[in-house]
């Protein structure tokens, strides 16, 4: 285990030591001062690694963990990974400094907060760092969950529930299908690393399973990065606390569908199916988005929608860039490796200033009380710093210079209007698109972006529409986007330092044929007067007119029919996948344990019996059995009578007895079979067993001794003979075959391997340890579940007696 | 439960010490002979049980005051825990580790990590069979009201 390991593994380690750390210094010390300390030392560790990647090279680790079916954790680090490692480590210091004043340690359960906070760190540190695309995907389920955690946080609420259960099912749907999407590439490829697929890029791209497999890829990152019309989970998350917005919803977690797709990039890049889907599905995103922010009210929402937008507008671009493998490195393929360059700094800059607007809107909220722009106004005398940071922040998501989100933006128009001269997959035609619904979005972007800062900030204060006194947020909250809006200007200013040692390793890491010394791009603010800046011009021109004219025309897009909306779709629909669910699952499960017996029954003999004559698998063969002797015909002799005693006794005490005696009489034939270790352990559960029997049927009516005849039952009698003779032939033939290795090789070795002369514990606890561990597992699982159920009965009962 | 049962309870008395021993006897055994922390823990879980019959459950709650619920979670906890251990030697998971050692006074004797989460097992199993017993018996104090 090396210091990669342990840097992923810190945050869940020190998740388990939160709640002792609550028990300890709970109302005296805020728990978020020592939750600060994880991802400092997290990034500071990481700046190590900046001289290497900035070299172009990258670092592999590996560590065992299931080595017999190649599950085993390789975490690499190139420059893509570096970066986003950087973003979630950086921008979590700055979010949690953020929590501490955000989130009162008197009123709120913070011990869960940050837990949950740790382990959606650590799932997205492993996320980036995996090579193994299984242990990916669990730390993408990972994430997943925490943030199912985290936007329910104020679970008392039914928005935040709904908006924690709407993205938990929308992109744990998409991250099955990635899922599917993953086996089948490992079955194309034959492995699980995600770099030695890269290396098998023909025999992928040729395989008739290859645009299934893109499908189902892009479904996991489109639905993990609200690309239309997944995006509808974004706005509901909106629900969680404001730094969990700032941090996983627009820094970080939804990222990871980007970064997704950029790791693939190598794999799929090149195709035209590919390219329409990424760069087509993200464009209409970016549409999409910047429109309906501009109709939000709730400051929140307008974020969320405009979060949107920009991961529409990264995904074009790494769908522009993917046509880099078409052309090789050519002097086109390197016009379009542009667009991948853009896409890596536009998420940079994007993580920087929405950072810092998402945490000044929790500002806005925390000290005013309300998100809602209607309500606000006025507020740049009393928040000076606050509006500060806001300008900054909107200036650069609108695009406009001395700001990082002018640099990027410049080329993605760029990159938009490179995409016609490219002459394949119908782009002579369709191409103009590109560049046309670019700069409609962007306009909206700069309407979106001017509402966010002067509907708030400027105009007129209305004391009377705030219930309280509002003034500048304390310097802890500040200190955070202070930051951030700080960065946002100087990485206008010295932008090709951080290109050299964070960008560029990254670009060389998505396009591995280029070199990262022959790579030479240099950011400028200036090019001239090209096409560009002239649309630049055009969305400050025609983005002010809108902005002012706002109040005509926005009433005209709150007019699209409600209905009609996909979150109303999307309710709809589960609304009735519930209903009917509902009733058929009514329609089966009736309540009567016969009838659940008749199906677990008649499955288990449709299953075996088929498998069994499908395959020829009966056989009898009796060469190596045993001598019956007669102290084996007594004991069959005795299990018979005590099981028929069963059936045909009148009470349920005698049934017990009986069938403990079952029990009883099979550990005699493990004595005589010489199994002491299975003779004891039957012998020790029949004793158990018979305790909790009796515990149970004490609860049961008496059985009637007049119970009459039972109605005879034709499909009770065919499913318990049918069963009885697929179990008695399935042991019969199971003896004849030999299947498989004969294991004795442990028995004759077991001292020598497991230092163990007893082979049966030395399997248990040694060669087939994680069985067992397992076993415990759903043990005690089982026992945690009959606890709840018996506890449940009870209340439910109190509860009616109570009525 | 029952009204007279002195002769049970006598029995017990004595019966349970000496079933304790022998689980702790089959629980360290288990290396090398029958026994282990299946079977340890489960003898150990019947005697609680054979507790819980000859005496009321209130009685022997006051003297037991454990939450076995919790004592299942530490054994699977110790458990998992025990994996661990050879990762940070850089093992694969779950590796097990034994040797000879010299004690004061056992002598020679095998140590091996095998029992640390033999012991996790056996944590579980009582934990587990106990609550699950418990869980089911209190619903029916609760269901005689």
């Amino acid at each position: 285990m090396n210091s990669l390991h342990m840097l992923i593994f810190i945050p869940f380690v020190f998740a388990m030591a939160i709640p002792l750390l609550y028990k300890l210094f709970h109302p005296k010390i805020h728990l978020g001062w020592f939750v600060l300390l994880i991802p400092l030392v997290i990034f500071l560790h990481l700046f190590r690694y900046i001289p290497l990647v900035a070299k172009g090279d990258h670092l592999t680790t590996s560590l065992a963990w299931l080595p017999s079916v190649e599950m085993n954790l390789d975490f690499y680090i190139d420059g893509l990974a570096l970066l986003f490692g950087l973003l979630i480590s950086g921008i979590g210091v700055l979010v949690i400094i953020y929590s501490i004043f955000y989130l009162s340690k008197h009123r709120e359960e913070l011990h869960k907060f940050y837990m949950y906070l740790m382990m959606f760190m650590g799932a997205m540190l492993g996320l980036v760092f995996s090579d193994n695309i299984f242990i990916l995907y669990g730390f993408w389920e990972l994430t997943s969950i925490s943030s199912f955690l985290l936007i329910a946080f104020w679970y008392e609420r039914k928005s935040s529930r709904d908006g924690a259960m709407k993205s938990l099912l929308i992109t744990v749907f998409g991250g099955l299908c990635m899922f599917a999407g993953m086996i089948m590439l490992t079955l194309i490829t034959d492995t699980y690393s995600i770099r030695e697929m890269i290396l098998n890029v023909e025999f992928v791209q040729a395989h008739k399973l290859f645009i299934p497999v893109i499908i189902c890829i892009l479904l996991g990152a489109f639905t993990k990065s609200a690309q239309f019309p997944f995006s509808i989970w974004l706005p509901g998350a909106m629900e969680a606390p404001t730094p969990v917005s700032a941090y996983l919803h627009s820094a970080t977690m939804v990222k990871a569908g980007i970064y997704l797709v950029a790791r693939f990039t190598p794999v799929f890049g090149g195709s035209s199916v590919w390219f329409w889907l990424v760069s087509g599905i993200g464009i209409i995103t970016l549409l999409y988005g910047s429109i309906t922010a501009v109709r939000q009210t709730d400051l929140k929402a307008l974020l969320a929608y405009s979060t949107i937008s920009q991961l529409g507008l990264i995904m074009s671009l790494l769908g522009i860039g993917s046509l880099t493998f078409y052309f090789g490195p050519s002097e086109h393929g390197v016009t379009y490796s542009m667009a991948i360059f853009a896409a890596i700094f536009h998420l940079f800059n994007h993580s920087m200033f929405k950072g810092s607007l998402f945490m000044v809107v929790g500002i806005i909220d925390h000290e005013t009380g309300t998100r809602d722009i209607r309500r606000l106004g006025g507020l740049m005398q009393l928040m000076p710093v606050s509006f500060t940071v806001a300008l900054i922040g909107g200036f650069s998501m609108a695009g406009l210079p001395p700001f990082n989100g002018f640099l990027s933006k410049e080329m993605f128009f760029k990159a938009v209007n490179d995409v016609r001269v490219a002459e394949i997959f119908h782009l002579e035609t369709l191409g103009m698109l590109f560049p046309l619904l670019a700069w409609i979005a962007s306009i909206f972007t700069f309407v979106y972006s001017m509402i966010l800062v002067f509907k708030t900030f400027s105009g007129k204060y209305r004391q009377e529409k705030l219930n309280r006194d509002v003034h500048e947020a304390p310097f802890g909250m500040l200190i955070p986007s202070v930051i951030l809006a700080f960065f946002v200007v100087v990485i206008f200013f010295f932008p090709n330092v951080f290109s050299k040692y964070l960008l560029k390793p990254a670009f060389v890491a998505i396009l591995p044929m280029f070199t990262i010394d022959k790579v030479d791009i240099k950011i400028s603010a200036w090019h001239g007067w090209n096409t560009e800046l002239l649309m630049t011009i055009g969305v400050v021109i025609m983005g002010s007119l809108l902005f002012i004219t706002v109040k005509r025309w926005v009433p005209l897009l709150k007019q699209y029919p409600q209905w009609l909306t996909l979150n109303n779709l999307f309710e709809k629909s589960l609304e009735k996948v519930e209903r009917y669910s509902l009733t058929i699952t009514n329609r089966y499960m009736t309540g009567s344990i016969r009838h659940y017996f008749i199906y677990i029954f008649s499955f288990f003999v449709i299953v075996l019996a088929g498998s069994l004559l499908l395959l020829h698998g009966i056989q009898f063969d009796v060469s190596e059995d045993n001598v019956i002797c007669i102290y084996d015909m007594g004991l069959v002799l005795g299990v018979m009578i005590a099981a028929l005693t069963v059936l045909f006794t009148s009470n349920r005490m005698t049934a017990i007895v009986a069938l403990s005696v079952v029990g009883y009489l099979v550990t005699m034939f493990f004595v005589i079979f010489r199994a002491p270790d299975l003779a004891l352990t039957q012998m020790v559960v029949e004793t158990v067993t018979t305790v909790l029997f009796l515990l149970c049927f004490y609860h049961l009516p008496k059985l009637q001794k007049n119970i009459g005849r039972i109605k005879f039952k034709l499909t009770n009698l065919i499913v318990s003979v049918a069963t009885g003779l697929t179990i008695t032939i399935l042991a019969l033939s199971s003896n004849s075959h030999k299947l498989f290795e004969p294991i004795s090789y442990f028995f004759e070795n077991a001292y020598e391997l497991a230092g163990a002369k007893n082979i049966v514990n030395a399997i248990l606890v040694d060669f087939r340890g994680f069985d067992t561990m397992l076993e415990i597992s759903v043990l005690c699982i089982a026992g945690l579940g009959v606890y709840t159920l018996a506890r449940f009965r009870m209340k439910g009962s109190d509860h009616n007696e109570a009525e | 439960m029952k009204p007279n049962d002195v002769i049970l309870q006598s029995v017990t008395k004595v019966t349970v010490i000496i079933i304790f021993t022998f689980s702790v006897y089959l629980f360290l055994n288990g290396h090398h002979h029958p026994g282990g922390g299946f079977i340890g823990g489960l003898s150990t879980a019947a005697a609680i049980v054979l507790l819980f019959l000859a005496f009321d459950i209130e009685k022997v709650r006051e003297n037991f005051q454990i939450d076995f619920k919790k004592l299942a979670a530490l054994g699977v906890l110790i458990a998992i825990g025990t994996g661990f251990t050879g990762m940070l030697a850089g093992d694969p998971f779950l590796t097990q580790y034994f040797n000879d050692k010299n004690l004061p006074i056992f002598g020679k004797t095998e140590l091996a990590t095998a029992l640390i989460f033999d012991t996790g097992v056996a944590l579980a199993v009582i934990g587990t069979a106990v609550s699950i017993i418990l869980s089911i018996s209190e619903g029916d104090s609760l269901w005689k009201r």
